[in-house]
Parts: structure tokens; C-alpha cells; sequence
């Protein structure tokens, strides 16, 4: 079966295998900071162009999003989540085109993006409430649970990175049995159901992020209402 | 019958075994967390939003839990780490 759980290895530059993995990660990418780049180009408070306004909502969308869960604070974890919502949107679908495969089928690729999470949660906690407050809430509610904090830590990075793993790898997978069993154009409802996974996925990671980082921020806070 | 045999053998009934037994909690599960969070909706049509996030956050984790049993089984058919021991090298 090819490529059963690792990206085809495309080129060898020195000791680095450039995979397949990495080329479309790259190109997707280039692609999404070329658009944000044109359609940033020439905003125009008024009357707004058609994709200004497509664009737009998107942004207000996921400011909504955010905010719901860290009211006021915002401004400052927007730019992560919603980078992360666009990329990974952008990468589950990606698989579709023929000849292509999602980036975000490979472990490593997705391993990446969660250890991502993990650092900008201890990041934006310190910000939030300084060094010693943050690492006091390990220490919550009382010292004897420090093990079991640090091994949800790990615990929730691992999970994050293998549920998206697992669910890009089996659907593109089980398009890939179907095809083998049943033959031409089958498999194309299950490609359907790829596209309501790929924005279920999606939404899911940059959503767990945000609510890991929230915790990391208000940790020492009670929680608001949700 | 041989090593090989066995092992090939062995390793597809413990596959299909393991996939079907590890479906069966998330199956129960989320059954249970669509249904409750149905019953809230029609409780209450207005905090719809909030139940559905919750909701899709808490289908995720149980789905993860699937996914844990389908990731090993790919490993134990596709590169199963023990077979170095049967294999002559």
C-alpha cells in the first residue's frame, strides 16, 4: 500500500529526507500568505470589495469564536488560533486534489503543530500571569498533584497530535480501500465526507488549542461563564 | 504451520478484534453525549450555540479514543515493530 503511514520520501538533501509531507506544507504555506498578502493589499473602508468582505466575515467569525472563550484577550491569541484554523482548513483539504496528500496525514507534520500549541500555552500563560504564578498552578490545589499535571500536559500534546492524524489518515485510507474493493468513482461520497471532516477537524484542533491556552491564562482566575 | 503463518494469522484476528472491541465504548458514549445534548437543545432552544460546541469538543475526545484503537491496529498490520524477530535477516 503506498506510503501505508509515512509521506513518500521525494529528494534527500544531505542527510534530510524532504518528504512529500513537507513540500505541500510549504506550498500551502506560500499559498495562504500569498492571499492574505493580495487581499491585504488594498483594504478600503468604504464600500468594501467582494473577497474584502468574504474575508472579513471569516476574521469576525473566529474573533467571535475567540472571545467567547477569553473575553477581552482576544487581540492577543487571535493571531495564533486563526493562523492555525486557516492552515489546517487549508491542509485537511488539500488531500482532495488528486496526486496530493494532506499534510496533515503524516504524525510528524501534526506532532509539529501540537508541540506548537503546547509551548504558546506555557507562552501565553507566563505573559499572562508572570513566571512564579504561572508554575504556582501546578502546585494546585495541592503539591502532591504535580505529577499528574505534567503528565496531562504531555498526555493532551500526544493526543492533540495523533486525533488529527488518525482521522485524516483512516478517511483518505478507507477512500483508498473502497477504491481498491468497488473501483472508479465510488469512493467519492466518502471524499465527501472528507470535506465535513477536513472543517470538523480543523475547527476541533485550533478549538482544543484555545481552550488549553485559556486555561494556561487563567489558570489562577475562575473561569468565566461559558 | 509456520512462524509466519502464525503471526500473520494471529495479527489479523488481533486487529479485528481490537477495532471492534475498541469501537464499542465510543460508540456507547457518544451515543450518550448526542442524545443528552438533544434532550438540552430541546430543553433549551437558546443556549443551542454553547451546547453545540461543547458538544463537538466532547465528540472529539471520545472519537480520539477510537482513533488511539485504529492507529494500533494500522501499526500491528502495517509495521508491526515485532516482526523483526521472525523475519531472518
Amino acid at each position: 500500500m503506498e506510503g501505508g503511514l509515512s509521506s513518500s520520501i521525494l529528494w534527500t538533501l544531505g542527510p534530510v529526507a524532504i518528504s512529500g509531507t513537507v513540500v505541500t506544507t510549504w506550498a500551502v504555506t506560500v499559498l495562504l500568505a500569498l492571499f492574505a498578502w493580495l487581499v491585504g493589499r488594498r483594504l478600503k473602508v468604504e464600500g468594501p470589495g467582494r473577497l474584502q468582505a468574504a474575508v472579513e466575515g471569516m476574521v469576525d467569525l473566529a474573533r467571535e469564536a475567540v472571545e467567547a472563550v477569553l473575553p477581552g484577550r482576544s487581540a492577543q491569541v487571535l493571531p495564533f488560533v486563526a493562523t492555525l484554523w486557516a492552515y489546517l482548513l487549508t491542509a485537511n483539504l488539500v488531500g482532495l486534489v488528486p496526486g496530493l496528500h494532506s499534510p496533515t496525514r503524516d504524525l510528524s507534520a501534526t506532532s509539529a503543530l501540537a508541540i506548537l500549541v503546547f509551548l504558546s500555552v506555557h507562552w501565553f500563560g507566563i505573559r499572562a500571569q508572570g513566571l512564579r504564578a504561572y508554575l504556582d498552578h501546578y502546585m494546585k490545589p495541592f503539591p502532591l498533584l504535580l505529577p499528574f499535571h505534567l503528565l496531562g500536559e504531555v498526555t493532551r500534546t500526544v493526543a492533540l497530535a495523533v486525533r488529527l492524524f488518525g482521522n485524516m489518515m483512516s478517511l483518505e485510507m478507507a477512500a483508498l480501500l473502497i477504491l481498491l474493493l468497488a473501483g472508479f468513482l465510488v469512493p467519492v461520497p466518502i471524499l465527501m465526507l472528507h470535506i465535513v471532516e477536513g472543517l470538523v477537524q480543523a475547527y476541533i484542533f485550533g478549538m482544543l488549542a484555545l481552550l488549553y491556552i485559556a486555561g494556561g491564562i487563567q489558570s489562577q482566575q475562575p473561569q468565566p461563564e461559558r | 504451520m509456520t512462524d509466519m503463518t502464525w503471526f500473520t494469522s494471529l495479527s489479523t484476528v488481533a486487529a479485528a478484534l481490537a477495532i471492534a472491541v475498541g469501537v464499542l465504548g465510543p460508540a456507547v458514549a457518544m451515543g450518550r453525549a448526542v442524545g443528552q445534548a438533544l434532550d438540552a437543545i430541546a430543553r433549551q432552544p437558546e443556549a443551542e450555540r454553547a451546547i453545540v460546541r461543547t458538544l463537538f469538543i466532547g465528540l472529539a475526545m471520545i472519537e480520539s479514543l477510537a482513533i488511539y484503537c485504529l492507529v494500533i491496529v494500522l501499526i500491528v498490520l502495517f509495521r508491526n515493530p515485532l516482526l523483526e524477530y521472525i523475519l531472518p535477516r
